[in-house]
């Protein structure tokens, strides 16, 4: 009966691990905030469930699986809501979900996320700073040179 | 055996919840990131307490818990109203 328990278990716990490492990966690779809640979610039901599912199987019935179930029951009551003040307060913020107004999300043409957006115009601000002459460098640098003079002239 | 494999995808998912509370643009990924990090600690926690038999690490797993989901609420009410002690409601460049 112990080992048929440990079996279950381990089974469960490999299940839950597998589940929390695919919803890091989609915390880490989302584009956007609220596909990012959705694999937090993930990894906050089925993975930390799961895994605390299997612990219990281990423990068999004693004062720590009462305590995994609290565990669990604390964090089953506290993910939902702690998910649904950060889409609010997202959305209270103004940022919009990727894919709203018909953005394409997949393929050729796809609407890319707030970072890779970032990322594009810095690369095309940086690119002609490269290819120009250093004159106007130099002259920014001069610029700045006589700013930082203004200053110290004022202060 | 599969304890140890399991701390060990719980330190993968760690690291990829810092990752993304480093490199998060806006303050809500942050915000996400260092919740699902605080899960992982409990899960580290519990993970940790069984494969070294001392399942008092389960106190402190149910702590964390509880600091989790007021840490997060914390964060979010102050970076909309400023204020911890705001009562709500009206925003504040409304009134």
């Amino acid at each position: 009966m112990s080992a048929l328990s440990e079996v279950i278990g381990s089974m469960l716990i490999a299940v839950g691990a597998f589940f929390y490492v695919v919803g890091a990966i989609g915390i880490y690779r989302m584009p956007d905030v609220f596909t990012r809640m959705h694999a937090a979610g993930i990894s906050d039901t089925a993975g930390a469930g799961l895994l605390i599912a299997g612990m219990m199987f281990l423990a068999g019935f004693s004062l720590v699986a009462v305590k995994l179930a609290i565990i669990m029951g604390v964090i089953l009551f506290t993910s939902p809501i702690a998910t649904h003040a950060l889409a609010q307060a997202a959305l209270h913020e103004g940022l919009e979900p990727v894919g709203v107004g018909n953005k394409i999300l997949i393929g050729p043409g796809a609407h890319p996320g707030p970072e890779k957006i970032g990322k594009a115009t810095t690369k095309k601000t940086r690119k002609p700073a490269k290819r120009a002459a250093r004159k106007p460098a130099k002259s920014k640098a001069t610029k700045r040179k006589t700013a930082s003079a203004k200053r110290r002239t004022r202060s | 055996m599969i304890l140890a494999a399991a701390t060990l995808a719980v330190l993968v998912a760690l690291l990829l919840g810092v990752i993304r509370a480093l490199r998060g643009p806006t303050v809500f990924d942050r915000v996400l990131a260092a919740n699902a990090i605080g899960t992982g600690a409990i899960m580290l926690l519990a993970l940790i307490g069984f494969l070294t038999g001392r399942p008092e690490f389960l106190d402190i797993g149910i702590l964390y818990a509880l600091l989790n989901i007021i840490g997060t609420l914390a964060v979010l009410k102050f970076f909309r109203y400023g204020d911890l002690s705001h009562p709500g409601g009206e925003e504040p460049g409304d009134a």
